[in-house]
């Protein structure tokens, strides 16, 4: 292994331009938008102190600073220091909500001098290192034992809690993306997908409780239907005979025709819950005959699924019942459910306006009307997306979007070329911060996700976000650029 | 080092999922913003106008069921100045009758940031305030013409009484102060000004609503937006039952007619205050409208000062109203029994001091000492409670506890009546004399004059009629209070609840007596009603800056109180000569809801005299 000095001037060399490039384009694009989102008929220029846009522009060339300082340091630093950093972090975030002022119910800023920062934006920098700093350990395996699982939980889990005692839900759910990382590094895709799968039944069961569907409430008709299918699918990947699949599809299908016949056409109505769960039951019981009379263990994946599915599914709407009827609403309404006119479901929908309003160009630059009109409420933060949507047209919206994509597949690729598990790693973090803020963000604002108060990085206006993603970008450009130093 | 391609390939879910997500945004944003018109439609550059849909306040009756207070809808002319486009200035003048200077004016104000702080190009502004009907109707016709212009419909007051100005309390613009406490208000909102509108603004202003209406290109409104969907009804404010009963406030102003001070009467077994006069005072009807601050401006530069609520701010000696409370704690404190007797040679001499009295029988105990307002016989208590160290200590401890007795009477500290601005009056503590005269340096006779309500005490008419209520009831009385009853709400805890002074409730019955027997052959004879046992005490209070107050505190029936009363006439001279005929002529009405032949002559007077008043020096 060579090993030679690591010196500043050939960091330029190696830098990986494209994303500097992307980071750019996005932070221009942010200010702008910024402006844009602020914008008051009489009111000062783009450039002035006083409005959020000069002090983007501020933080954003402060942020170039640190960048800058980032790119100079020596790349082994981030390696060497990653655990002490993340520990400091860890206490940061520990001792802000005694020391932070409360802002709407969050305790999670803390001013130094001018300006307040948010630990939580900058702890995601230091998680990430420490993660990559277990992966990088020698012979280190995911899956080789058991304990590294909780490691790795235990690095990720940590700042949660604390981020979630300084009531941040938002920022504490980013880190949940690290399961991205844990995934790449050998995790099965099936606790991704079980994961996933929950999520969607507990949404789906809480918000279709109409009846529509032979007697069943359309959501848990929707899930069954899913549970069927998966176990179709399921069947025959880990069969790779098509006899199961097969059988399932005319069992399942037969039933249904046959109730639906006798439903609609004959006016006999059955009970419908029953008869979907026990169709489900008969077809997991039936394949995990053939799985013990064929000697195929694996098949027991499908079973084990749906009945955990079914079980899960009954589990969501009885606890959900106990609940009292405002916590309910509650939830609904923190899912996007229930269109609460005050609250989050007010905001989805007028931004759902303003975007839409939006044609393919968009109204122009500081024409638009939605977003000045103040329908749209923290619009030069975490809706700052709905400013472009509405100014800048379908077009404006999906070079935005076509930034991102290139943003996380570059860092993507950057993650696979790197030599050492510890870029690698690294890398894969930035990449899921990034995929998740992107989701959920864009997708709040589009009405297709739940209302959660993140970022978007690099256009929102925030010092903290604006210099959290910097760090963990440039970090990784500085990492990256010293790739050729190892091989 | 090597590595794991079959884990390598992972790379390609997690890139495919991004890749998908971006794709499924994709195609939303382009359903949002090219294949559904119905977002453009409805954004489509100024689509929408959110009104405020001003919810009705609540009414106001009076204890009989009277209705005294009502709405009228007022009409704002508002405009959002983006959207304003070029208009025929003249035609929008004439329609108002107003002249274009004055319009230019408005135009002018409106933008000015220090008179319109809310002021933003964005959002709505009122351009004109509070058009007649008659206005309203000419510029609905046109309003097509002039793009931008909105009619917004607000509510304003009317009364159907010129009286109670001081209880009602009115409406008033809210301020940027009122904005930053309260997300309620929006700018050009109304809010309960002095009164009751103040006190109960939470329960007379219900929720406000909205209306979403679309607007075409040019301005003009369309209609409701999904058939009114999104609209949200307001609710209207709670209605409230006062205890005032208004005949009687109007009768109870008209006696104090061209004087100075304030009557207030109560219901002594529910604390509720069945008139609350301030004079002078004004009618309500002054305050409603555009021309409220131009008559608000002439009411505050009034040197009577109108607005000033005497009854509940006003701080007065109490004179020889204070005597009873006197009595009373002489009794608790074991001072005295009712058969005590003290010496009077035409006043209290000790001491090289001397307070003077007029002449009655000597010695006297205390029941006749009360008929004929002693004052020597309540110096003597006062100074054997004071300075009577075997028991106290010092004269300062025997003063604190002298003081916490009063306290518990009411005095020293605001009633907690539920009306604003009401004044604590002063009660001077062993501290107070402590720092004057020095600690030790000052003993019963230094400060005797607060014996007989003089000197440093003061207290506000409203104190002075639940001490005539509390001895009403014999030993307790009920935080007063000027409204009965809140629609589809109970009434706050605190106004049901029978407060109990430290005082014995076996000594009130004595002080009662003696009140009784001030009237039967006293000092308060004229109080007297055919047909009526009546209780009340005089006061005459000595003030530097002129003539003596005239007051009067009492309650009757004696055997079954109905109504307790206090009356203050500033600069009135003896409690005789206006005290007792306005608070005995008060009681009088509303007993038996007319004046005795006998009393007319009485009547006629109260109503026909007017005191002059000196402009104050300032």
């Amino acid at each position: 292994m060579q090993n030679q000095r690591d010196s500043s001037p050939s960091v330029f060399r190696h830098l990986d331009w494209v994303t500097v490039f992307i980071y750019l384009a996005m932070v221009i694009a942010g200010v702008v938008s910024i402006y844009a989102a602020s914008y008051d008929f009489d009111n000062a220029s783009m450039f002035s102190f006083d409005e959020f846009s000069g002090k983007q522009i501020r933080w954003i060339g402060l942020g170039l600073i640190l960048g800058f300082i980032v790119l100079l340091t020596d790349s082994r630093i981030y390696d060497t220091y990653a655990y002490p950093i993340y520990i400091i972090f860890l206490v940061i975030l520990l001792i802000t909500p005694f020391i932070a002022h409360d802002i709407k119910g969050s305790k999670s800023w803390i001013s130094l001098g001018p300006m307040s920062l948010q630990p939580a934006e900058f702890a995601k920098v230091a998680t990430a290192l420490a993660l990559a700093k277990l992966f990088s350990g020698y012979n280190f395996v995911l899956n080789a034992r058991p304990i590294n699982y909780v490691k790795a939980l235990l690095i990720i889990f940590t700042p949660i809690i604390l981020i979630l005692l300084q009531n941040e839900t938002g920022s504490a759910l980013a880190y949940m993306a690290l399961f991205f990382v844990l995934y790449r590094e050998g995790m099965s895709g099936l606790i991704l997908f079980a994961a996933a799968f929950a999520v969607v039944i507990f949404v789906v069961a809480v918000k279709f409780t109409d009846l529509s569907m032979m007697g069943v409430p359309s959501g848990e008709f929707a899930i069954m239907i899913m549970i069927m299918l998966i176990m179709i699918v399921m069947t025959f990947l880990y069969d790779r005979r098509l006899e199961l699949p097969r059988n399932l599809v005319i069992w399942f299908g037969g039933v249904l025709l046959i109730v639906w016949i006798l439903g609609s056409l004959c006016g006999i109505s059955l009970p419908g819950m029953a008869i979907m769960i026990g169709m489900i039951v008969i077809a997991a019981a039936y394949v995990a005959v053939e799985a013990i009379k064929r000697h195929r263990p694996q098949l027991f994946v499908p079973v084990v699924t749906a009945v955990l599915s079914v079980g899960f599914m009954f589990s969501v709407n009885f606890a959900f019942q106990q609940l009292q009827p405002h916590q309910q609403q509650r939830i609904r309404v923190v899912l996007g459910i229930e269109e609460d006119l005050r609250g989050a479901g007010y905001n989805v929908n007028q931004s759902k306006i303003a975007i839409g309003s939006g044609g393919l160009l968009g109204k122009g630059f500081l024409n638009g009307t939605q977003t000045k009109l103040k329908y749209v409420p923290e619009q030069h933060t975490d809706f700052i997306f709905c400013t472009i949507g509405e100014e800048e047209g379908f077009l404006g919206s999906i070079i935005i979007v076509a930034l991102y994509l290139a943003l996380i597949l570059r860092v993507i690729s950057i993650a696979e070329r790197q030599p050492r598990p510890f870029g690698r790693v690294y890398a894969y973090c930035v990449a899921s911060y990034f995929i998740f803020h992107f989701c959920i963000n864009i997708g709040m604002v589009i009405g297709l996700c739940p209302v959660i108060g993140i970022p978007l990085p690099f256009l929102s206006y925030g010092g903290s976000s604006l210099w959290g993603f910097t760090l963990l970008l440039f970090i990784l450009l500085r990492i990256d650029s010293a790739r050729k130093s190892y091989s | 080092m090597r590595k794991d391609y079959k884990l390598e390939k992972r790379k390609y879910i997690i890139g495919g999922f991004i890749i998908l997500i971006a794709i499924i945004y994709g195609i939303r944003l382009f359903d949002l913003q090219l294949n559904d018109e119905r977002y453009k439609k409805s954004a489509d550059s100024n689509a929408f106008l959110k009104k405020t849909v001003y919810p009705s306040r609540g009414l106001m009756y009076d204890r009989n069921g009277e209705l005294v207070v009502f709405n009228q809808p007022a009409y704002d002319v508002m405009l959002i100045p983006r959207d304003v486009q070029p208009f025929d200035t003249l035609d929008f003048c004439e329609t108002l009758h107003i002249t274009p200077d004055q319009l230019r004016k408005r135009f002018a104000d409106m933008r000015d940031k220090r008179l319109n702080p809310g002021y933003s190009s964005y959002t709505p502004q009122k351009l004109i305030t509070q058009l007649s009907t008659q206005d309203y109707g000419r510029l609905q016709e046109k309003l097509y013409r002039f793009p931008g212009f909105f009619i917004q419909k607000r509510i304003l007051r009317q009364y159907n009484y010129a009286t109670a100005a001081n209880v009602l309390g009115n409406l008033r613009e809210v301020s940027a102060n009122d904005i930053d406490k309260d997300d309620y208000y929006s700018p050009g909102d109304y809010t309960g000004d002095l009164g009751v509108e103040r006190s109960y603004e939470p329960y007379l202003r219900g929720v406000k609503g909205m209306e979403v209406l679309i607007r075409d290109a040019r301005g003009r409104i369309q209609g409701r937006y999904e058939g009114g969907a999104h609209d949200i009804e307001p609710i209207s404010g709670r209605d409230l039952t006062l205890s005032i009963d208004v005949k009687l406030q109007q009768y109870a102003e008209s006696l104090m007619v061209g004087k100075r001070g304030a009557i207030v009467a109560i219901e002594p077994h529910t604390g509720e205050i069945l008139c609350l006069v301030s004079s002078p005072s004004y009618d309500p009807r002054l305050l409603v409208g555009r021309p409220r601050g131009q008559n608000y401006k002439m009411l505050t530069q009034d040197e009577s000062l109108p607005l000033f609520d005497r009854a509940l701010g006003g701080a007065y000696p109490p004179g020889s109203t204070f005597k009873p409370t006197q009595g009373l704690i002489f009794l608790q404190e074991g001072i005295i029994t009712t058969s005590t007797t003290y010496p009077c040679y035409h006043g209290y001499i000790n001491g090289g001091l001397r307070v003077g009295c007029h002449s009655h029988g000597s010695p006297l105990p205390l029941k006749p000492a009360l008929q004929t307002s002693c004052n020597a016989y309540f110096c003597w208590g006062f100074k054997n409670m004071i300075d009577r160290r075997s028991k106290y200590g010092s004269s300062a401890n025997a003063f604190e506890i002298w003081k916490k007795h009063l306290v518990s009477m009411g005095y020293g500290y605001a009633l907690g009546v539920d009306l604003p601005h009401e004044s604590r009056g002063f009660l001077p503590n062993a501290k107070f004399y402590n720092k004057f005269y020095g600690e030790g340096h000052w003993s019963a006779n230094t400060v005797i004059s607060v014996a007989i309500g003089q000197g440093e005490i003061l207290a506000t008419p409203l104190q002075i009629a639940n001490l005539a209520a509390t001895i009403a009831n014999r030993g307790w009385f009920i935080t007063p209070h000027a409204v009965k009853a809140i629609q589809d709400t109970v009434m706050p805890a605190e106004m049901l609840e029978r407060r109990r002074p430290t005082i014995d409730e076996k000594w009130y019955p004595d002080i009662a007596e003696g009140m009784r027997m001030a009237v039967t052959g006293g000092t308060c004879r004229r109080a007297a009603i055919p047909g009526i046992d009546v209780a009340g005490k005089t006061g005459t209070a000595q003030n530097p800056h002129g003539k003596d107050h005239s007051a009067f505190m009492g309650f009757a029936p004696f055997d079954d109180p109905k109504i307790a009363v206090a009356v203050y006439v500033e600069n009135g001279g003896f409690g005789a000569v206006f005290g007792v005929p306005i608070g005995s002529l008060v009681m009088e009405k509303y007993l038996t809801d007319s004046i005795s032949p006998s009393r007319k002559y009485m009547e006629t007077q109260m109503l026909n005299t007017t005191l002059t008043y000196a402009k104050p020096k300032r």
